[in-house]
């Protein structure tokens, strides 16, 4: 690509990974630590009462 | 109604997040296969235009980005009627995970049609009736996003932001048609036209394929939001009842959260 704006253009697509990538590892990251979250209360024996009810089943 | 039955069943907290387990492999593998698609299409078919030469490729980022500020705002508003109408939780998770998907596309939208406008307007920005309202759209986000953490009980704050979304919901059409309203610098709608789109197909179909693209993927992106919004509130619920038996001096084992 041989054009005077390139720099604009690859500026745009930059950003826009950059922007696209940081929601996807935001995503990942938050789901991880809140599972995490959960298996450390659930293993300080914290539980919710739905999931009483399914274990007493 | 079996079908509104099991509507109602996919409402339940536990049930949706099965389902979102299940779906969100599948989507995020069919929004990878659509934007490498969609960036062949936009780098290597599409070819330079006329007047604005390899600048146009600014265009595949750009539009979808626009489409899906508005698309998420769309989103949101539907999910606000859920919160206020049937007081659903669902619904007030729907809003809260849709708005920082909505903010960061129109930053991309208005970054990326800055960084277009430099080149071929000869500025950076104006302030001009299409411009100004998506910067207004944007701002709104932010708003949305303060309110959420402003308020600390969840369902007191989904009201709330529930209320200044169907305000804002009035920007959606302005921004539309801002462009046939108004004298200005930003080009009339060229896709959703009445007449038919005035793009060439060799420029439409590259970028319909990267819209639907940032379609799948916001749509995976918004069920991941949802997903971990869910587990967010049962952390917080079973922090309050972890908080609650040892202010009350018994061994948490004994306890139960919602």
């Amino acid at each position: 690509m041989n054009d005077p704006h390139t720099g604009f253009i690859v500026a745009s697509y930059a950003l826009t990974t950059l922007v696209v990538g940081g929601l996807v590892l935001r995503a990942v990251f938050d789901h991880r630590a809140l599972r995490r979250a959960i298996a450390q209360l659930e293993a300080r024996g914290v539980r919710r009462r739905s999931a009483r009810r399914e274990e007493a089943r | 109604m079996p079908r509104l039955t099991s509507l109602w069943n996919l409402a339940n907290p536990t049930r949706f997040l099965g389902l979102a387990d299940r779906l969100l492999p599948w989507l995020a593998a069919l929004a990878a296969v659509l934007l490498a698609v969609g960036l062949y299409l936009s780098f290597f078919v599409a070819p330079p235009d006329y007047q604005q030469g390899e600048t146009v490729r600014i265009m595949f980022v750009h539009v979808p980005a626009a489409w899906l500020g508005l698309f998420m705002y769309v989103m949101m508003s539907a999910s606000a009627l859920g919160t206020l109408v049937w007081r659903h939780p669902l619904a007030d998770v729907a809003q809260k995970a849709a708005a920082p998907i909505g903010a960061a596309f129109t930053f991309v939208c208005l970054v990326t049609g800055s960084l277009w406008g430099k080149p071929m307007w000869g500025t950076w920005w104006v302030w001009d009736a299409r411009l100004t309202s998506v910067l207004v759209l944007f701002l709104m986000y932010l708003g949305i996003i303060a309110l959420w953490r402003a308020v600390d009980d969840p369902a007191r704050a989904a009201r709330a932001v529930a209320v200044l979304t169907l305000v804002g919901v009035v920007n959606i059409p302005i921004i539309k048609f801002s462009v046939d309203w108004w004298s200005t610098l930003h080009q009339p709608a060229a896709v959703f036209r009445i007449d038919g789109p005035t793009i060439h197909p060799s420029m439409l179909w590259p970028l319909l394929v990267m819209a639907v693209a940032f379609t799948v993927l916001a749509i995976a992106l918004h069920l991941a939001g949802m997903r971990n919004e869910i587990l967010r509130r049962r952390v917080r619920s079973l922090r309050l009842m972890e908080a609650e038996q040892l202010d009350a001096g018994v061994e948490p084992a004994a306890g139960a959260a919602r």
